[in-house]
């Protein structure tokens, strides 16, 4: 992926990045700011267009967006202009299903993120934690093959993160989506990544791949077990070395540029 | 000036009043209350209610104390009225002097008043008499009632004893009193601090104006008819106006090729104030109706379509990024998104234009109109006719400021997430 800026240079955004995903896989994405996790996610989801290379799902080449691939934004990116309902049947609703079936998804749906309290309230009256509630559930509710994660968590504080962090982990294991996963927090990688990519910077590529226990180790378990267990933290000073030299190496570079 | 500085002083006192009264009973105990630092934080600044009041009450003191009103309790000196008289003395060809007397009646105007009745009185200086409207001034020609008073010589000389020459007026009792170079007396009683009402009625001047319109209304026109004329084109103007403007905007907002190619139609227009059509308008279509909503379509439209460019551009791209991760079509996320995002900044625009446009029509009115609110005011100008001015003007205000709160009424209602 290369972006061609107006001054005539060009930014490589991402270069050879290669993999494949199995049906049913949770893969986290890690990496500095700027190593191009964001873009990988845009063109997966199909709002970029690699310039070399392609996507394939199920043997389709990806070339837009399509409700195959379901997204889950940072900031929820929920339709405030809509209730709670209406916001998780959007997806169904634009294909036409008929509202008593769509009506039975939204509610086994919201009962199982827990918000069978809120079905009819207005968007702005929830909390952050129940607004990404809210968007776990509209994006499960259309049913998609891979489920896209762009820093899900990241606006929340500490304590509803922690939460939501199991929850992610029993949907996952309850419905068995291919979930990606991007974040920036290597703690949140390590728990929720089953696979885990580290992404190097300039030009984005990946540098290491793990491959992972504390996912299975979390589900349906104690999270801050999982976070004593075996091998977690030796796995996290090690991730966590490699981005501080990453930024390290940027911030040395910017300097002699300047 | 001396209506500023009692404003001014009004407004002082006040302060200190409510400011003691408050402190002496009911203390508020509310969260702001407490609030320690209140000068710079604009959410402890709560509008003081008694200050509203007193504020509205002082402007009809205010305007009832300088207009003699029957309303206000107080008020500031009016125009003398009432019956005075003054003396002078002549000096005649032959060097004799004699004393006469002017007996003057000072009258409202509309008031039907004869001059008082006198003796001619003895000596060549003979008794005079006149009538006067309040605040108005009359030349008492002396030299013409007097005997001799056309030779050459004959004077007048003092006023009240106090002796007079031209451009050395003499005060006296009830008003003031100067000599014309052609040598008679001109006497303007005192006009007190109120305004006549000419230039300012007296609030239920306005009122019983007010009610006479509305039974009878105003050069064979009803009230409601003015107004609601005034009205129907706003509105006709303003829906023509949002009919074309905002699907414009969205198109702008949507697709490059009708950016290009309304961009600098639309930038170009904005900033012409609508009032400078109206010479135009007026020789394209003339005073009538046509011409007067085409006027308010084009006042309306751009700002309209600016509010709907703006709305989809206010659009958040992960919102338009996740309809379309559901599966929803152009057609659907036009709909379902961007319609709807943009609706506060729909509204916002709406309560824009419909002020621009309630001043623009009350102006082409002013212009030319057969009728309408504009039409009214500027007709009995005319006539001086001010408390129909007046009255004309609260009323503009009045619908203006209803119209303001129906459309937040309808945005509350509408969009009820806009700044959640």
């Amino acid at each position: 992926m290369r972006f061609d800026l107006p001054n005539g240079t060009s930014i490589q955004a991402l270069k050879d990045v290669s993999l494949e995903l199995k049906d049913g896989e949770l893969l986290s994405v890690l990496g500095p700011s700027g190593c191009g996790k964001s873009t990988l996610l845009n063109i997966l989801a199909g709002f970029l267009a690699p310039t070399e290379g392609k996507i394939v799902l199920n043997g389709n080449t990806v070339a837009g967006p399509g409700s195959e691939r379901g997204m889950v934004f940072q900031n929820g990116a929920l339709f405030e202009w809509m209730s709670v309902r209406a916001n998780v049947d959007f997806g169904p609703r634009m294909k036409n299903t008929p509202k008593k079936e769509r009506d039975q998804i939204t509610d086994h749906l919201l009962e199982t993120v827990g918000l069978g309290d809120f079905k009819d309230k207005a968007i702005y009256e929830l909390s952050g934690g129940m607004q990404q509630r809210v968007a776990l559930a509209r994006c499960l509710a259309n049913e998609p093959d891979v489920i896209l994660m762009d820093e899900p968590l990241g606006a929340l504080d500490a304590l509803t993160r922690e939460k939501m962090q199991g929850l992610v982990l029993d949907l996952w294991r309850e419905t068995g989506k291919t979930i990606i996963l991007i974040t920036h927090s290597v703690e949140e990688a390590l728990l929720l990544g089953e696979r885990l990519l580290v992404m190097a910077p300039r030009p984005g590529r990946i540098l290491k791949e793990y491959r992972l226990p504390f996912a299975e180790r979390g589900v349906g378990g104690d999270l801050r077990e999982v976070k004593k267990s075996d091998g977690f933290v030796e796995t996290r000073d090690e991730i966590l070395s490699m981005i501080w030299e990453m930024e390290d190496e940027i911030m040395g570079r910017t300097e002699d540029v300047a | 000036m001396m209506i500023l500085l009692l404003y001014v002083v009004v407004f002082v006192v006040a302060f200190f009043a409510v400011k003691y009264f408050s402190s002496r009973f009911g203390q508020v105990k509310d969260y702001t209350s407490l609030k320690t630092v209140t000068f710079g934080d604009e959410s402890a600044v709560t509008p003081n209610r008694a200050a509203s009041i007193i504020s509205v009450l002082t402007i009809f003191l205010i305007w009832g104390a300088f207009t003699g009103s029957k309303l206000t309790p107080i008020h500031v000196p009016g125009p003398f009225v009432g019956e005075t008289s003054f003396s002078y003395t002549a000096i005649n060809a032959a060097g004799a002097t004699d004393d006469a007397t002017v007996s003057i009646v000072v009258y409202r105007l509309g008031q039907d008043v004869s001059p008082p009745e006198i003796a001619p009185g003895d000596g060549f200086a003979r008794n005079n008499s006149a009538k006067i409207g309040a605040w108005r001034s009359k030349l008492i020609k002396a030299k013409n009632n007097d005997e001799g008073g056309k030779e050459q010589g004959y004077q007048i000389v003092a006023v009240n004893g106090v002796p007079i020459e031209v451009g050395m007026p003499v005060e006296i009792a009830d008003g003031d009193v100067s000599l014309t170079a052609k040598g008679s007396l001109n006497f303007t009683p005192s006009k007190g601090l109120q305004i006549e009402p000419i230039w300012m009625p007296a609030p239920e001047a306005v009122w019983s104006r007010f009610v006479e319109i509305l039974g009878q209304g105003y050069q064979g026109i009803t009230l409601a008819d003015h107004l609601g004329w005034s009205l129907i084109r706003v509105v006709a103007g303003f829906v023509a106006g949002s009919v074309v403007g905002i699907p414009l905007g969205y198109a702008m907002g949507l697709s490059g090729w009708f950016r290009g190619w309304f961009d600098p139609i639309v930038e170009f227009m904005r900033p012409v104030p609508p009032l400078a059509l109206i010479p135009l308008v007026i020789i394209w279509f003339g005073i009538g109706e046509t011409g007067k909503i085409i006027l308010l379509f084009l006042a309306a439209l751009w700002i309209m379509t600016i509010a709907a460019r703006a709305g989809v551009s206010g659009v958040n791209i992960t919102k338009v990024h996740a309809a379309y991760s559901l599966g929803a079509s152009k057609r659907q996320v036009l709909r379902h998104v961007i319609v709807p995002n943009s609706l506060p900044e729909i509204f916002t625009g709406a309560r824009v234009a419909m002020g621009v446009c309630w001043g623009t029509v009350v102006a082409a009115e002013l212009v030319a109109a057969e009728k309408g609110a504009g039409k009214m005011i500027v007709a009995a100008s005319k006539f001086q006719l001010t408390d129909i001015v007046i009255m004309g003007i609260i009323l503009i205000g009045v619908i203006g400021f209803g119209i303001d709160i129906l459309m937040r009424m309808a945005e509350k209602k509408l969009v009820p997430w806009k700044g959640k």
